[in-house]
């Protein structure tokens, strides 16, 4: 059951995936990005990362993608060339680079003989459990990722500004 | 139950879609969609992990990916706009400057 | 050999040290025409007083001076040592006494010369290299004094460089000298390898010659006749001479000096100082001799037909220098030496009277332009004839002695080296008279001006003219034949140095019975009998041609077409070194300078620059500023990482 839910998943996490580097229109393809994080937060629930799951939808699906939409319809259609590189090389070495690399992961997943997942603590997942360890364990990260935000914020505001106009 | 190798391969393979789009597209801001795709199987793989081994470190380190993520967005996209804004190209190969 | 250390001997060779560095620092005409000869002066004093020390010890005692250590390289060690035996002390007194007489001289010959303070720090350190050439104890220091010598020649022989024939003869000097130092060396490394295979590692000549005896015949052989290459070079013999009559470029002090009496017997020195190493190599001797009899008639041949005055006598030099080793070929090493001296004071007379000639006529040198200097310059007539009769060999003059010691030795050897050296004395006698007579007899055949204004040569060079006559007329008496007065007192003093260098005895000897020994004890009296009338035949067939019925001469020209114009070229020998060594080498250095400098050397350097910046030019494509490039490389490399761990 689980397993068939797996599948239907992956399936549509693939499609949505190469629909995301596929298609010519960048907001066809910005959705199916959305669609594509929307089924993830499906996925992380089936791993018991509640916490996560929620905040996949609120902070990506929900702000990062919504930035992304603003930013193409701000800047509008593209001009001349067509959607994709021309190269034919390109598209050889980035397919075998792309296809080597899935391959060989997966051929090391493959080899390798995984225990069954441990059991963990009844609050596996939830806040609390993340909580307790980002405030304790994780605490310096946690500060200087503060840090790092508001420098993100003056450097897009900085950047986005253009020049004043006299 | 799902065994977690599934999972991982998931991954590894919604990475390969993600890189395969920062290579083959020309436009700025698909490219940039695909590098969080990137991110995201990333993140898979680590919840995916997290389960595994019965732990919760594996989800914080999904939150700061999402936190370094969001900032990067947000300054990558103020750079794409003023790139367009100057140089009237949306296209990478366009914005080709530092070249011999 | 019993050494006795005395630290004079550094001040022979200090002395003129003093005069370099002095005409250096203070090169001001009324100071260097003081300074310079002064200082070879109290070198020459120093050298009697050495001189009389050395004779108050008994004899084969040498003066040792160890001035420093200059190399001590694992077996080598080479000490800067000079040495003060009977050999080194005529030298000695033969480079400082015609030195310092020539030193005065030039004070008055180079007066209204510009450059006067650079020619007497040249002269100067000319001295002190060949005194350090004949005082040294050891090769490589003779060497170095031997290099030094060469090197003054060269500037002195282009010493008015302005115009390019003085600047070429001095190059061709030290090129052609270069060849012989090159052999030189090579023998000298052969000696010390050869010496040192049986386990002495020296270079010192009282070393060499104790352990002499342990090399190999055909190894001495090699090593002599290199060296003997090295002295053809310095010694002017075939076929290394061609430098010799260019050389007389220079001003005439510096031909008397150099090209005279000292520079040019450093060959014949270095061959009588390794006699014991000759003594091994008979084959190498018997070169020596025919080598020096070759040249001696070649040179006399060629003199016979010269125009210019200073050339007459630079071949002149050739021809005696050819019998000096004549007598090193056949062992009479005392015989050489004694000529040798006997040369110095003549020929240097006989320089420093042409100088004194030219002085007169106010730059001429041509014979055919000159005639009736009699009556103007007497002291400069009667102190030439003194030098033509001596190097004639008219007895009682010193060349009439030394020469037939010469003679003599000659015959035992064998009957044609002898009839060889007096065929070249009877030239010798010709070319020398017919010289004089052009000079000073019969009417002036110089245009006005110069016959306005000929006149006698100052005291300055007048005093050394008088002096070396002196020593023309009386210098050869030291060395008498064995039965008269005092016999070869000369001889005698040498002997122990030169062990079988005897003049005159005619007994046998260890070394140089050549093929003709079989005649055994010679007629001595009627071999002196027979050169004195080969000098008298010359000096008539002189008197004949050129005073008594000129226009003989003429018909002679007729009779014999182009015979004139061969000797007077030399037998082209300089034209035929031009084509055969000079131009091929010339070549070679062209194609070397435009073709391999440029094309191979160069190439391989810009090559490899060339090269760098291809690569480069290549490389530099990766950076198409394409971030989407960059990224591809990023990926490949991640999958080949993933891949390597993958795979296995």
């Amino acid at each position: 059951m689980a397993l068939a839910v797996f599948g239907v998943l992956a399936t549509l996490l693939l499609v949505g995936a190469l629909t995301v580097v596929l298609h010519p229109d960048s907001v066809y393809s910005a959705l199916a990005l959305i669609g594509v994080m929307a089924l993830l937060a499906v996925v992380f629930v089936t791993l018991e990362a509640h916490l996560i799951a929620a905040l996949q939808i609120i902070v990506y699906a929900g702000a990062i993608m919504v930035l992304f939409l603003f930013v193409i319809m701000l800047i509008g259609r593209p001009g001349s060339g067509g959607p994709f590189a021309s190269s034919r090389i390109l598209w050889a070495a980035s397919g075998l680079g792309a296809g080597g690399l899935a391959i060989g992961v997966g051929t090391m997943v493959a080899k390798s003989a995984l225990a069954p997942p441990e059991a963990g603590r009844p609050e596996f997942g939830t806040t609390t459990a993340v909580a307790r360890e980002l405030f304790t364990t994780y605490l310096l990260p946690f500060e200087l990722t503060s840090v790092l935000l508001l420098i993100a914020v003056v450097g897009a505001v900085v950047l986005a500004k253009g020049r004043p106009r006299a | 139950m799902v065994p977690t190798g599934y999972y991982v391969i998931l991954a590894a393979a919604l990475f390969a879609v993600g890189a395969l789009g920062v290579l083959i597209r020309r436009n700025l801001i698909v490219i940039f969609m695909a590098i969080e795709l990137m991110l995201n199987a990333v993140n898979l793989a680590f919840v995916a992990f997290a389960r595994q081994l019965g732990s919760s470190d594996g989800h914080v380190f999904v939150l700061f990916v999402m936190t370094v993520a969001a900032a990067e967005a947000a300054v990558g996209l103020a750079i794409i706009i003023a790139v367009v804004r100057n140089r009237e190209s949306i296209f990478a190969d366009q914005n080709a400057l530092l070249r011999w | 050999m019993e050494t006795t250390a005395d630290s004079i001997v550094r001040w022979i060779v200090i002395w003129p040290l003093l005069g370099v560095l002095g005409n250096l620092l203070i090169p001001r005409r009324s100071f260097v025409r003081l300074w310079a000869p002064a200082m070879v002066g109290l070198a020459f004093v120093t050298a009697l007083v050495a001189v009389w020390r050395l004779w108050m010890l008994p004899p084969g005692a040498v003066l040792v001076d160890h001035v420093y250590r200059w190399m001590a390289v694992g077996n080598l060690h080479v000490n800067v040592d000079l040495s003060v035996d009977a050999l080194s002390a005529v030298m000695v007194l033969v480079v400082t006494g015609v030195g310092c007489l020539i030193h005065v001289y030039s004070t008055g010959y180079m007066a209204e010369d510009r450059d006067v303070a650079r020619y007497f720090t040249y002269l100067n350190l000319f001295t002190l290299s060949m005194l350090l050439l004949v005082l040294a104890d050891n090769l490589p220091l003779l060497f170095v004094g031997w290099e030094g010598v060469g090197l003054c020649s060269y500037l002195l022989i282009g010493f008015w460089y302005e115009k390019t024939e003085n600047a070429s003869a001095g190059k061709k000097a030290f090129v052609v000298n270069r060849i012989g130092d090159a052999c030189f060396l090579l023998g000298l490394f052969a000696l010390f390898w050869g010496l040192g295979a049986q386990g002495t590692w020296t270079v010192a000549f009282r070393d060499i010659e104790a352990s002499a005896a342990g090399l190999s015949p055909g190894l001495a052989t090699v090593i002599c006749l290199l060296l003997f290459a090295g002295a053809t070079g310095k010694s002017a013999q075939l076929p290394l001479y061609v430098w010799l009559p260019d050389a007389m470029a220079g001003p005439t002090p510096v031909s008397a000096l150099i090209h005279a009496a000292t520079m040019v017997t450093a060959g014949v020195y270095l061959v009588a100082r390794l006699h014991f190493l000759y003594a091994m190599a008979p084959v190498a001797l018997e070169v020596v001799a025919i080598v020096g009899a070759a040249t001696a008639l070649l040179a006399a041949t060629i003199a016979v037909a010269q125009t210019d005055i200073k050339r007459v006598l630079a071949y002149s030099t050739v021809s005696q220098l050819g019998y000096m080793f004549i007598a090193c070929g056949v062992g009479a090493y005392a015989s050489a030496i004694f000529h040798l001296m006997t040369h110095a004071f003549f020929k240097a007379l006989l320089f420093l009277g042409a100088g004194s000639v030219i002085h007169g006529m106010g730059g001429e040198q041509d014979l055919r332009r000159m005639g009736g200097l009699q009556v103007r310059m007497p002291t400069t007539f009667v102190t030439m004839l003194a030098g033509c009769l001596a190097i004639a060999g008219v007895p009682p003059f010193a060349g009439f002695f030394s020469k037939d010691q010469i003679l003599l030795r000659a015959y035992e050897w064998h009957p044609a080296l002898w009839l060889a050296g007096v065929l070249g004395a009877g030239l010798t006698a010709y070319y020398m008279f017919r010289m004089f007579f052009l000079t000073f007899t019969g009417p002036s055949r110089a245009t006005a001006s110069v016959r306005e204004h000929i006149h006698e040569s100052p005291p300055s060079m007048r005093l050394p003219l008088v002096a070396l006559a002196a020593l023309a007329v009386v210098g050869g008496l030291v060395g008498l034949p064995e039965h008269w007065l005092w016999g070869d007192a000369f001889g005698a003093f040498l002997a122990p140095v030169l062990a079988g260098g005897h003049g005159g005895a005619a007994g046998a000897h260890s070394t140089g019975m050549g093929p003709g020994a079989a005649h055994g004890h010679a007629p001595e009296a009627l071999l002196m009998l027979a050169s004195v009338a080969a000098a008298g035949a010359g000096i008539g067939a002189a008197y004949l041609l050129y005073i008594r019925r000129p226009a003989e001469r003429a018909r002679l020209r007729a009779r014999f077409p182009g015979l004139e114009q061969l000797l007077s070229h030399a037998y082209y020998v300089d034209e035929l070194y031009e084509a055969l060594i000079v131009r091929p080498v010339a070549a070679l250095a062209g194609f070397a300078a435009r073709v391999l400098d440029p094309r191979v050397i160069d190439a391989c350097v810009n090559g490899l620059a060339q090269l760098t910046a291809a690569l480069g030019g290549g490389w530099r494509r990766l950076q198409t500023g394409n971030v989407q490039h960059y990224a591809l490389s990023l990926l490949l490399g991640a999958a080949a990482i993933v891949a390597y761990y993958a795979v296995p």
